[in-house]
């Protein structure tokens, strides 16, 4: 019996121990609860790389131009810029405002945050998002000092930025946390540490009041921001919500007010809290890269065969069932600075002949239903549809005598085979890192391209790119990327499946979500009225 | 007893030495490495970070430059979170999953005890065939069912009893208020109190045929004396040595709770680190698990002794 008393009065022990709950900030009505797929590796936009960082990245720092409410970049720190004839030289102009800690942002801290971003020993990840700046490229790798970057301050708030080539899209890149600048004072002060809640200066709508690794990350309202009159939350609380479904089941309790749609769970979603179901097209494309080095996929007979045979329509209407639009390009459809306008020779085809027409040349090249060909494809087993799309890609290309063989590895494992090489056929996605055709392109350009993973070589299609790289007006620009696009397109070192489509759940109560082809949505732009209507999907009370 | 104690401390020392070496090696076997990822880095970004990470240099450095750190207590830089070190990480998990799991302890001790007793007394009896059921039911589901099955209960349709509204929150760790604590904490017990009450009606049923007691009760003692007195000490022994590595395993966290309630312990380091190929993250785990379990499994050999006179240790 005492063991048992000592146990109940330990249990109580352990209850009591908790202190009030921070329940202020869950009250406030004007804070928004963000669910948010994974826990940030970093807060120093110099170190991240993913989605899920830089959504709160963005909020505490602000680019040259920034997320517009639709996604579209607009006027952000910089109040104008101009362009010169060549378009190599690219003059910003400051607004006037400052840094959360109130000293006033400068020219110089872009040109500290770019060298710093660019220098060897930052080891960021995503440095090269930068190479198109004079001289980032042998900055990055050590072959030059750092002050060899062609970005210099005129003054305070003038700065003045030399290209590599030609840039239309360069106002876009500026919105992106690669180019953000970094308060030089707190960096230098705390080092590493600079990103912790206390330390972290940012220059953006919020500023970092609670970092709770793995549980949440608080943002309050940044009085000083230039336009906090016009911000309307009073803070954003981030959750890394990793499991889907269990993130579904916080925001039916309404817990979370925005969260990742779990794709699985569409047609529940579409019936029982269709107003909260966001789904739009946007900026990705999912794909099978071809080894196009590898017998029997250097044959282009082999790969229009595998293009033909994919019934893209049953994989996005009746297996996906998301809405995503059948893929017959590289380029998703509504790019900027794009004409569009091409599409596999295949889609061509009448849909009734494409398998008829895939056999013959499946057979032309030497395999029958006695002579089947054996391949694999590899899938990253977190992919959310790791397994329908692989499974009903193997049943259509049974049709024309291929045994499939489905490997399912982690993302290290898939993608350190498919860089290397190693692998027939691969399963992965592309998601643009800025809206522009170019950033689409480059996954088929030759030479020494880790993310050219079919390993196309095509020198007609490199020189093209090229052209376009040199080219300053902007339609004869994207006139010669699309020319490259068509060039690579009847070559066949993808097959295309579908393009991506944003997966969000907002909450009816949620104001000024526009779902857009970035899919990203700034805090800044975003206000939540509790009073309007309760939880999606909540059974009404009794 | 205490050189018996510092005897197997040293003892331990070559165990974890052996653990360190083989966890090591095998992470770096694994193909893949922490960069590789969706986007691969250019090249030059590619050695910058090798450099910044110690990569670069051949394995065997690698490897004593790590166990020179962790002679330090320093457990390294995380390869993945980079504003965090892995000593943080495991500072900043450790006191969740400790209070979770050793509040789901305690509940699954007090629940599993009772109905062990109850059920070895009443042994072969409906009451006894109904605990055990219930149990058996217990360790069969696993808690990736119970979990969302009581969330959505709790959460999101909300129970109301006698018109008391007893919805609880989903998920979120809440600084550990005991609104959040409540769901985690039944899920991660419920097996517990299955494998408990099972444990100790095994052995109660033994005792309470053994000579002693039967002496004990001649002698006129009461049932409830008997019980609490002398059979309960005998009966849970067998206890003792399961709870060492349970609670390792509780303390230690679980991934499936931490996922699906979104809270922030060391259960999700173990699996994640390994997926992200984290070396660091990995190791700190590994060697804290092992340390940990090293040190409860001393510590029960001790009770045995203090519970069980005829144990000596030589």
């Amino acid at each position: 019996m005492r063991a048992v008393l000592v146990l109940v009065a330990l249990s109580g022990l352990l209850c009591a121990c908790q202190e009030a709950p921070p329940e202020a900030l869950v009250e406030d009505a004007a804070v928004l609860h963000r669910g948010n797929s994974a826990e940030p590796r970093s807060l120093d936009p110099h170190l991240i790389q993913g989605e899920w960082e830089s959504n709160i990245v963005g909020d505490l720092l602000m680019g040259l131009t920034i997320d517009g409410p639709d996604g579209i970049s607009i006027p952000g720190a910089a109040e104008r810029w101009e362009t010169s004839e060549d378009g190599l030289t690219w003059t910003f102009h400051l607004r006037a405002h400052d840094w959360s800690d109130g000293s006033p942002v400068t020219a110089d801290d872009f040109v500290y945050a770019w060298r710093r971003m660019l220098a060897p020993e930052t080891a960021a990840p995503y440095a090269s998002l930068l190479y198109i700046f004079k001289n980032a490229q042998p900055v990055n790798a050590g072959e030059m000092p750092v002050d060899a970057l062609g970005a210099r301050a005129i003054d305070a708030q003038t700065l003045e930025l030399q290209l590599e080539s030609p840039a239309p899209y360069l106002a876009e890149l500026m919105s992106s946390f690669t180019t953000y600048p970094v308060p030089r004072a707190a960096i230098e002060t705390h080092g590493a540490a600079w990103t912790r809640p206390g330390n972290y200066v940012g220059n953006g709508p919020f500023t970092l009041t609670e970092w709770a690794a793995n549980d949440h990350i608080t943002l309050e309202k940044n009085p000083s921001f230039y336009d906090a009159e016009n911000v309307a939350l009073s803070g954003v609380v981030y959750y890394p919500t990793t499991d889907a479904d269990a993130a579904l089941r916080r925001f039916r309790a309404g817990e979370l007010d925005t969260s990742e749609l779990p794709a699985q769970q569409i047609d529940w979603l579409r019936t029982n809290m269709p107003e909260a179901v966001r789904i739009e097209p946007f900026l990705g494309v999912e794909y099978i890269t071809i080894n196009t080095t590898r017998p029997p996929f250097n044959d282009v007979r082999v790969r229009e065969a595998l293009n033909l045979a994919i019934d893209r329509e049953i994989l996005t209407d009746q297996i996906l069932r998301l809405g995503n639009r059948p893929a017959y390009t590289v380029v998703p459809p509504g790019t900027a600075n794009y004409p569009g306008g091409n599409a596999m020779p295949v889609a061509a085809v009448p849909k009734a002949e494409r398998v008829a027409r895939a056999q013959q040349l499946m057979r032309d090249a030497g395999y029958g239903p006695d002579n089947l060909l054996s391949a694999s494809l590899l899938v990253r087993s977190a992919s959310a549809d790791a397994r329908r799309v692989p499974a009903a890609i193997q049943q259509m290309w049974r049709e024309i005598y291929i045994a499939l063989d489905i490997d399912q590895a982690d993302g290290a494992i898939t993608y350190s085979r498919i860089q290397e090489g190693d692998y027939d056929l691969g399963l992965v996605n592309w998601i643009a890192d800025f809206n522009d055709a170019r950033n689409f392109l480059f996954l088929l350009t030759g030479g020494p391209n880790g993310k050219n993973y079919a390993r196309y070589d095509n020198p007609a299609f490199d020189a093209l790119i090229l052209e376009s790289d040199l080219e300053t007006d902007s339609a004869r620009r994207g006139a010669l990327m699309a020319e490259a696009e068509a060039l690579a397109l009847g070559e066949y070192p993808w097959v295309p499946v579908y393009f991506l489509v944003t997966r969000d759940l907002v909450q009816p109560y949620v104001g000024g979500w526009i779902t857009n082809v970035e899919d990203v949505n700034r805090s800044r732009w975003l206000s939540v009225d509790r009073s309007s209507a309760q939880a999606a999907g909540q059974p009404s009370s009794p | 007893m205490l050189s018996y104690a510092i005897r197997r401390f040293l003892g331990a020392i070559p165990t974890l030495l052996v653990i360190i070496t083989l966890a090591f090696f095998m992470m770096r076997v694994a193909p893949g490495g922490p960069f590789d990822g969706e986007r691969r880095l250019p090249p030059e970004i590619e050695a910058n970070i090798m450099a910044a990470y110690d990569l670069d240099k051949p394995l065997y450095q690698q490897y004593f430059l790590y166990l020179g750190r962790l002679a330090q207590f320093d457990l390294g830089p995380s390869f993945r979170t980079r504003d965090f070190t892995v000593t943080e990480m495991i500072a900043a998990g450790l006191p969740v999953s400790l209070r979770l799991g050793l509040s789901a302890i305690v509940v699954a001790l007090f629940f599993g005890i009772l109905l062990g007793i109850f059920a070895a007394l009443r042994q072969n009896k409906a009451a006894d065939y109904s605990v055990m059921t219930i149990a058996m039911i217990g360790i069969t589901i696993p808690t990736f069912v119970t979990a969302p099955l009581l969330t959505l209960m709790f959460g999101v349709y909300g129970v109301s009893l006698f018109g008391l509204n007893l919805s609880l929150p989903v998920g979120g760790w809440n600084d550990g208020a005991l609104r959040n604590m409540i769901l985690p904490v039944t899920v991660l017990a419920l097996p517990q109190i299955a494998v408990v009450a099972r444990l100790v009606r095994g052995s109660m049923v033994e005792v309470l045929r053994s000579n002693y007691v039967r002496t004990a009760r001649a002698k006129g003692l009461s049932s409830y004396r008997v019980v609490t007195r002398h059979a309960l000490r005998a009966g849970l022994l067998p206890l003792v040595s399961y709870l060492g590595p349970a609670i390792a395993g509780l303390a230690t966290g679980s991934l499936i709770v931490e996922q699906i309630f979104g809270l922030p312990g060391i259960g999700r380091y173990f699996v994640q680190g390994a997926l992200n190929r984290d070396y660091t993250l990995v190791l700190g785990v590994v060697i804290f698990y092992a340390a940990l379990i090293i040190v409860l499994n001393l510590i029960a050999d001790i009770l045995y002794r203090v519970l069980d006179p005829r144990v000596r240790y030589e």
